[in-house]
This record gives structure tokens, sequence and C-alpha cells, in this order.
């Protein structure tokens, strides 16, 4: 049985052979497959690993919560709330854009200024990135949106947290607002977070000068992306921390009764613990809402604000600057009680007016008081007696009391935007004006007229260093955190102890004895009495005809152009707790309502003695439940 | 006498035959397909579907097809060599006339509700068709001029068809099968070597021929960093996909780049990058080893097998498996352009695993007939 002949035996012989060739070039051919394997992933693996890393992992900033911000006693004053919002995904919307927005008109009002910017946001986002449709949806809106969810394909209602200041204007100018980054502030500050959307910083008052404590530190989200920048799951997340929680001296209560009592007036008042410089109430008006600014203000919101006459932009109580007029007696008779220029006993005779070189310095009263000494010149805020005092003592004597008082500088309150004020004196008359200091220029000084500019806040301050003795300065910050700083030990005011008791009984005159220029207005409870200085400052000057023809009565001008009305004071007179400065623009001088606003305000601060109460101490502020903070 | 000569002169049942089968080589088949059912698995983001399940059905059948292939007498398989050239040629000429447009090219045919792509049907029956004319020359014939010019059409024909449509990594494959093939019978190195030569210097004018996309494909692959984001993002994301693996990989499922869409046909021709980057090192190179083992088998099978048509068949399926593997594997590490050939065992995909089984049917059926004697001139038995 022929089973192979010769041919085929060579035929297989050759066939094992190059078999065994073919077999030997797999091998080579997996050898260097294997090679390959070996180059790409053990060699170079870890430069690969950090590109898929790169490819995959998208690192996405957390805004971090802002601190809240609380008065004395834990109201809230600025907190976070729920933003109701509704978002479209534009990929998801099966029915497309316009249909699914249609829809949700239908729900909520849009308006069609809303739509074009829905549209156009959505056109210059990714498919699957969600566009904001409507924000700061109140709850039933809210509500009747996810009642409506399941026929609304794309549709995505959201929770976000926004800023809130529960009492709007009332706080505006203390708390401030937070607003969008600007340019200039993205390049100022480097921190990430600015870049974010819809992130908002403090743009004024607490919120801009606690900026960094109350923004926290920004969290990171690690996500998953695939191909097409699709989130396909968070990977980690790290919160951030929380910005600092801020405790304010503020009373609320106190300040919503100030703010009442303000009414329409264009007017700046500051209520001050003496013994400790803790401002309790700071306002001005007519105030802004600051939750405006956080949802986007409109222009004619914004034209609005900036073209009313009572300026509700500018924060009056820091940044306001007035002559003092005769609330500034007080700082010049301790000047001069202090530098021994004068003794409580000079006195002078005041005829109406007092002829210096070629002027005639006029007092208010037109027939004079006759015999003014300096109890008298206080209570009844005769000029000729201060002409006299501010000669003897001279502007370096003037300039160098005031300053000790607080006046010229800036008092140091945490909120930005304070201004210092000028109080004149020779040198800084050589820097301003070139010019050498006129003996006349210190008349004027003496009754806080000419140069002399304050703040309403600064005589607030200079009401407390006189009521305590001591060298109080306003703080407004009691806590940051969880630590507050401690109180240093107030040094004493440094004037001489009967200087300071001879201008607080003249002050006590002021409001307590007949005669004096606020007794009509006076706190008669007893042991809730005041005493003060009132004031009142020109702001035109009167013309030489005026001055022969009689000067105008202020009433009968135009507001622009009626004096403005000051008042310091400080209660109770016996033992002093509460100071208190009120500045009415161009006030009704005659029926003195700035005289009526202090009494009830400190009549009210008495009785409610805020300083008295416990205040709320953040026991429980950072690392705990944080809805537990209020006590 | 042995049993397998008795089986030889009078045939035994079918169920002695299953005794014959190589089972060693059928379980390493399955453990490599369950590799492939894994990652198709993790590719879906853990999920059965939509990759895993079909794909297991699939193998299931292609199972079953093996040892119904195997079984059948290779007697039958040298009868049928070629008729089945002829249908798979006529298919091929067929999607060329009414081809379904599929991918942008040519490949598909739709007999009612069966969709053939016939270039994997020629892959098989070249191999067939060819051992068998090869079965029936002495080795001296070989090399004859109007012997071999029989065999070269038989190779080159089929092969331009399917370029023409175009698939060039299949043509690619029918080539190396054929050639390899004509290799092993034992052609005069007079003629392989300047054949060698001439392939070499005709690469430029083939350039000529190429289409667009083929052409693109090549200049990606040679400068992949000039479109990093268009045609060479699948080069260079599969390396990063690999490469990413390290020695030990990201762990099942935990492979970034495949299952997040940053390789296109990531569960198709670029199935192997998921292993390397979710196993790494230590899993691509079990994988080339797994295969190793496989080829092996084949090498065995092959030159255990006492007919020249069995061991050509043998070998030509083995290597047809390895140029697959090749292809493949030099690809998804950008060694070479990137052309549409799957991984097999290991690639999701319906024609490719059922051709894939059934050409081990073939290998198996090599060695379950091992001891099977053909004369020269036989014709086979149906």
């Amino acid at each position: 049985m022929p089973l192979f002949d010769r041919k085929d035996k060579s035929r297989y012989a050759a066939f094992t052979r190059r078999t065994l060739m073919t077999g030997g070039a797999i091998g080579a051919v997996l050898g260097v497959l294997g090679v390959r394997l070996y180059q790409l992933q053990i060699l170079e693996g870890d430069q690969f690993r950090t590109k898929a890393e790169e490819n995959s992992v998208s690192v996405r900033l957390v805004a971090p919560l802002r601190g809240r911000i609380f008065d004395r006693f834990g109201v809230e004053l600025a907190t976070n709330r729920r933003n109701y919002r509704v978002l479209i995904i534009p990929e998801q919307a099966l029915e497309g854009v316009d249909e699914a927005i249609d829809t949700v008109g239908k729900i909520i009002l849009l308006s069609d200024r809303d739509r074009d910017r829905i549209m156009r946001d959505i056109a210059n986002n990714k498919k699957f990135v969600a566009t904001t449709i409507a924000e700061n949806l109140t709850w039933e809106q809210f509500a009747r949106l996810n009642l409506h969810l399941p026929y609304l394909s794309g549709i995505q209602p959201d929770v976000g947290q926004t800023r809130d200041y529960p009492f709007g204007e009332e706080l505006s100018h203390v708390l401030g607002y937070v607003a969008a980054a600007s340019q200039s502030d993205q390049q100022s500050d480097s921190d990430p977070l600015l870049a974010l959307p819809g992130f908002r910083i403090g743009k004024r008052g607490i919120e801009k000068s606690l900026e960094k404590e109350l923004r926290g530190s920004a969290g990171v989200s690690r996500v998953e992306v695939n191909a097409y920048g699709r989130v396909i799951r968070e990977l980690s997340r790290d919160s951030g921390a929380p910005g600092d929680d801020v405790w304010l001296t503020l009373d609320r209560d106190l300040q919503k009764f100030v703010v009442e009592r303000m009414g329409d007036e264009s007017c700046a008042i500051a209520v001050m613990d003496v013994a400790t410089g803790d401002v309790l109430a700071l306002a001005s008006t007519p105030g802004y809402d600051p939750n405006l600014f956080n949802v986007g203000i409109t222009q004619a919101e914004w034209k609005g604000l900036l073209d009313n006459d009572h300026r509700p932009l500018s924060d009056k109580a820091l940044s306001g600057l007035y002559p003092p007029g005769s609330t500034f007696k007080p700082a010049v008779a301790l000047a001069a009680l202090d530098a021994g220029a004068i003794t409580p006993q000079f006195a002078v005779n005041c005829s109406g007016s007092l002829a210096f070189g070629n002027y005639v310095f006029h007092c208010w009263k037109k027939g004079g008081h006759g015999h003014v000494d300096l109890h008298r010149g206080i209570t009844q805020s005769c000029d000729v007696f201060f002409y006299n005092v501010a000669r003897r003592l001279g502007i370096d004597g003037i300039e160098a009391g005031a300053h000790r008082l607080g006046f010229g500088k800036q008092t140091g309150i945490e909120i930005p935007g304070e201004r210092a004020g000028v109080i004149p004196g020779r040198a800084w008359k050589e820097a301003t004006f070139g010019a050498k200091w006129l003996e006349g220029e210190t008349l004027n000084a003496g009754i806080g007229q000419g140069y002399v500019l304050v703040t309403p806040l600064q005589l607030c301050t200079m009401s407390a260093r006189i009521a305590s003795g001591k060298l109080v300065s306003p703080r407004i910050i009691r806590v940051v955190g969880k630590e507050g700083e401690p109180r240093p030990e107030l040094p004493p005011l440094p004037f001489a102890q009967s200087a300071i008791d001879a201008v607080r009984s003249g002050m006590n005159g002021v409001a307590n004895e007949p005669g004096g220029t606020a007794f009509g207005w006076r706190i008669t409870e007893p042991g809730f009495e005041m005493a003060g200085k009132t004031g009142s400052a020109q702001v035109r000057k009167i013309s030489l005809a005026e001055h022969l023809a009689g000067v105008t009565k202020n009433e009968k001008l135009p507001w622009k152009l009626r004096d403005h009305a000051l008042f310091v004071a400080y209660a109770p007179v016996a033992a002093p707790r509460y100071a208190c400065s009120v500045v009415i623009e161009h006030g009704r001088i005659g029926q003195h309502p700035d005289v009526q606003m202090a009494r009830d305000i400190l009549l009210y601060v008495q009785q409610r003695d805020p300083v008295k109460r416990s205040a709320s101490w953040p026991v429980n502020a950072a690392g705990l439940d944080r809805d537990m903070t209020r006590l | 006498m042995t049993t397998s000569y008795v089986m030889s002169r009078r045939g035994v049942g079918w169920t002695d035959k299953l005794l014959l089968v190589h089972w060693p080589l059928l379980l390493l088949i399955t453990v490599i397909a369950s590799i492939g059912f894994a990652m198709q698995y993790s590719m879906a983001g853990g999920h059965l579907y939509p990759w895993a399940a079909p794909q297991i059905m699939r193998f299931a059948v292609g199972f079953v097809l093996l040892l119904a292939v195997a079984l059948v007498d290779i007697r039958v398989w040298l009868a049928l060599a070629y008729p089945a050239y002829l249908i798979s040629f006529l298919l091929l000429v067929a999607v060329e006339i009414v081809g379904h447009v599929g991918l942008g090219a040519q490949r598909w045919l739709e007999i009612g509700p069966l969709q053939i792509q016939p270039s994997e049907l020629m892959k098989i029956s070249l191999v067939l068709a060819l051992a068998r004319y090869l079965h029936g020359l002495a080795l001296d014939d070989v090399s004859k001029p109007h012997r071999l010019a029989v065999a070269l059409i038989m190779i080159v024909l089929p092969a331009a068809l399917v370029l023409k449509e175009p698939n060039l990594g299949t043509a690619t494959i029918i080539l190396a099968d054929g050639f390899s093939l004509l290799f092993l019978a034992g052609l005069s190195w007079w003629w392989i070597l300047p054949a060698v030569g001439g392939v070499v210097g005709a690469v430029p004018v083939a350039w000529h021929f190429l289409h667009d996309y083929q052409k693109q494909r090549v200049l990606t692959f040679l400068h992949p960093q000039n479109d990093a984001l268009g045609a060479g993002w699948n080069i260079s994301q599969a390396e990063i996909a690999i490469g990413s693996g390290g020695l030990a990989g990201k762990g099942f499922v935990h492979g970034t780049q495949s299952r997040l869409n940053f390789l296109p046909e990531k569960n198709t021709d670029f199935a192997y990058t998921a292993l390397g980057e979710e196993f790494g090192f230590v899993g691509s190179v079990a994988l080339l080893a797994l295969f190793a083992i496989v080829m092996y088998f084949g090498v065995r099978i092959a030159t255990q097998s006492r007919s020249q048509f069995g061991r050509l068949v043998a070998m030509g399926i083995t290597l047809n498996f390895f140029f697959y593997i090749m292809i493949n594997a030099a690809m998804v590490m950008g060694m070479i352009p990137v052309v549409g050939i799957p991984m097999p065992l290991i690639s999701y995909g319906g024609t490719a695993m059922l051709t894939v089984m059934f050409g081990f049917g073939l290998l198996m059926s090599v060695h379950v007939h091992r001891h099977v004697e053909l004369p020269r001139s036989s014709g086979g038995i149906i």
C-alpha cells in the first residue's frame, strides 16, 4: 500500500523545515510586540498615565459658602439663601430648546429680554452645559415647575446659594454688598474663585473689608469627563473651607429704631458704647437695597441711585464731611482748659459781635449774650465767647486738642471708605494753600467753621471720649470666625479731669438747664437724662448784601442751601453709657430735629440697654451645625 | 494498525471523533474568548449589554460551529475546497456589483436575513483551495512557472477584488495567507528572494494606487502629531490607553481611556487597548502568550498531519490567526497604520467571531483526522 512516495516525503521534509522557519518568524514578531508593550507600558507608562489623567479628569472649583454676618445678639444681617433656579440642558431638550423655554414661560414669567439672554447663553455654551433660564424664584414658582417637570425634558430645577440681606436698606452702608468680580478685581486677586461664573465678592462695607475672612477657600471637585467633556461622575470632592462668620457690635433692633426715626431725611447717625467704642447703630439715609447688586441691578435702578440728590450711595456717617459748627465747641473748651489758656471762671461780655482786625465776627444771637462764662458759653453756644477762647488758645492748641479727641484722622472703624476730615493748622495751610495761617481763621475754627471738616462718626467718638474720659475708638466687628480679639484696656483721655468735668457740666446744661440750646427737647424721664451739644453748619457763604439786610431765615431757603443740623450727645448724664451723633443735611434747625432724634434714640437705647444684655457668643460658629448658630 | 488507521478505512462514529478533538486547544480558545467578554463588559462600564452578552451568544454559536466543522471528514473539506473558493469568489464579484455600502466601503452582501462579508469567507476558502491545489503538486512542481502562475492567480484575483471594496487590511491578509502557503509548500528561494526585492521596490508605485483615505492613514501614522485631534486621534489615544496601563494596569472596569470614549471603535478594532489599559503589561503580555500557545498547538497539529492538505490547511489557519493578531496589535501600538483588522476572539463583531471559529474548526478537523492519508491525486470524498 503506497502511503508515501519519495516525492511526498521530500515535500514533507520541506514543509517541516519551512514551518519551523515560520514558527521562528511568529516568535520573533511576538517578541517585537512584547518589546513594544514594554516600551509603552513600562518605560513610558508614567507619561501616558499623566496624559490619560489629563484626558479624563477635569478639576472644577467649588465655591465655598460665604460667611454670615450677625449682629451682637446673633440676628442674621447677611446670610446665604437658597436660590431656586431653573436650568436648561439644551441637548436633553427633546422637543427642542424653544419649545422647552416656551413651556417654562407658561409657568413662570419670562420677558423677551430674558429669552434673548437665554438663547445667547445657550449659543455660547456646549450643548450639555446647563444654562440658567431664571433664578431667585419663589418657592411657589419653584414648586409649580417641579410639578410640571415630568413633562419638560431638558429642564432642570436647581437649588444654589445666593447672598441675602434680610434687612435691605437698613444696613446697606454697614454691610455693603456683593457683586461679580470685575476685571481689575481679578487682576489684583489671584484667587481662581473670582473667575468662577456667578461668584460674588464684597464690594463695599463689611463685605469688602472682611472679604478674605468671609470668602473662605475654594473647594475642588475632581470630575471624570468623557471625550466630549461631559461629566460622567464625581471622583472626589473637597468642599473647601466655608468663610468665617462675623459678629458685629451692632444691635439690629436699635439700628431699626434709628433708621425708622431718621425717616426721609438725608441724615447720618452713630450710636456708640462709650466704654468700649462698640458701635451699636450706624446709619446713613437714604440707603439702597444691597440685594439689588447681588441679583444684578437694572440700568434704571442704578441711574435712580446716582441721580438722587440725597446721595443714597454715599455713607454719610463715615465719608460725609461737615463743618462741625458749634458741636466743635466742647473740643475747643476742653483743649483750652487743659492747656491753661482759660479757667472755668474765664468770662467775656458778648455784645453780639467781635471786631477783629478789619472784620467783624458775629455771634449767632444778634443782641448778644451779655456776661458769658464757660458754662454759659457751652449751654447757650455763645460764638463770641469761643472767639475769645480760640484767640487765647491759638490754632496750634485747637489743632492738638482736636486731634486728641479723634478729629482729623480716620477713627479706624472696620468699614472701608472712611474719611479723615480736616483739622486745620499752620503746617496744613502751608501744605494745602501755600499760605500763612491768619489769626482770623483761628476764630472761625474756634466755632467749628472755616476749614474744619468732620464726619458724624468722629463727632460720636468725641462725645464718647468726653462721656467716658477714655480714649475710645469706634469698632464694629466683635468676632470673626471663632475668636474675638481681646479688648485692650483703654487709656484715659489725655485731658485734665477738671477740664473734662467742666465741659461735661456745660453739655449737661445744654439739655437740662433752662436757656440751654437743647432744653426744649431734653429727656425728661428721670435717670435717663442726656447731655449734648447742638450745632449748625453753614452750607453757603453769607453775602455782604445779606449781612446788611439781615440774614435770611434758614427755613425760607431752598433745601440745598439750608444749614446742616448737628447734635452730639451722651446719656445718662450721671453715668454715661451711650454716645450719639446726629447730622441732618439741610435740616430744619428751628425745630431741632437732630436733637429730637438723639433724644428718642438715647432714651430707647437706655431702656433697651444692649450693652448690659449678654451678647451672643459664637460658641458653635465654625465646625458645628451652622444652622444652630442663632442662640 | 492503529485505530486511527482503521478509522481512515472505515470511518468511525462522531461520538468517537469527539474524543479525538484537541480539548486543550478548545479550552484555550474559550479562555481567550472569555477575556474578550470581560473587556466588552468593562467597556460598557460594567454591563453585559450592549456588547458582552451578544458576544457570548456568538461565541456559543461559534463553539458549536467549530465542533461541527471539526467532525467533518477532512476528505470532505478537500472535496469542498474548490467549490467553496468559487462561491466565495462569485460573492466577492457580487459585492462589487450590488454591494451594500457600509462604513464607507462595499463589504456586506445581504442575502435574505443574512449579512455576509465575502472577504471573510474568501480568507478561509483561499486557504482550503490553495491547500488543495498545492496538495496535488510534487515539491518540484511548486516552483514550475505554469503551476505557480495558477496559484498566484488564485491568490491575487480575490485580493484585488477585496482591495477594490476597499478593504486594505483584509486584502493584505489574503495575500499574506496565500504567499505563506506557497512558502510552506516549498516554493524555491529563487522565486522568493527576487519577489521580496520586487515588492520593496514597488512600494512607491503601490502608493500611487492607494485610496485617499488609505494614504491619509499612512501619513497620519507617520506623523500622528500633525493631526492630534483628527485622524491621528486613534493612534495617539490608543497609545495613551495602553501606555497608561503601566505594569499592572488600572484594574478591571477602571480604564478611563476606553470607557470614556476617548477611543473610537474601542470595542471593535481597539479592544486590545482596553486590556492593556486595565491589566497593564502583565495582562497584555499574558494575552500574547495565550495566543502564542494557540499558534504552537496549530503548528503542532500541522506537523502531525499525515496529509499535505491537512498540513497546509492547519498552517494556513494558524497563520491567518497570527496575521490578525500581528496587524491588530501592531496597529493599536502605533507600529503600523490604522487598518480595520479586529483582534481575534477579543474584538466585538459577529462575522469575525464566526470566521475565526470556523477556521479553528478546520484546524480541529485536521487534528481529528491527522492520521488520514491522502494520495496526491485524491479529489476527496463527499
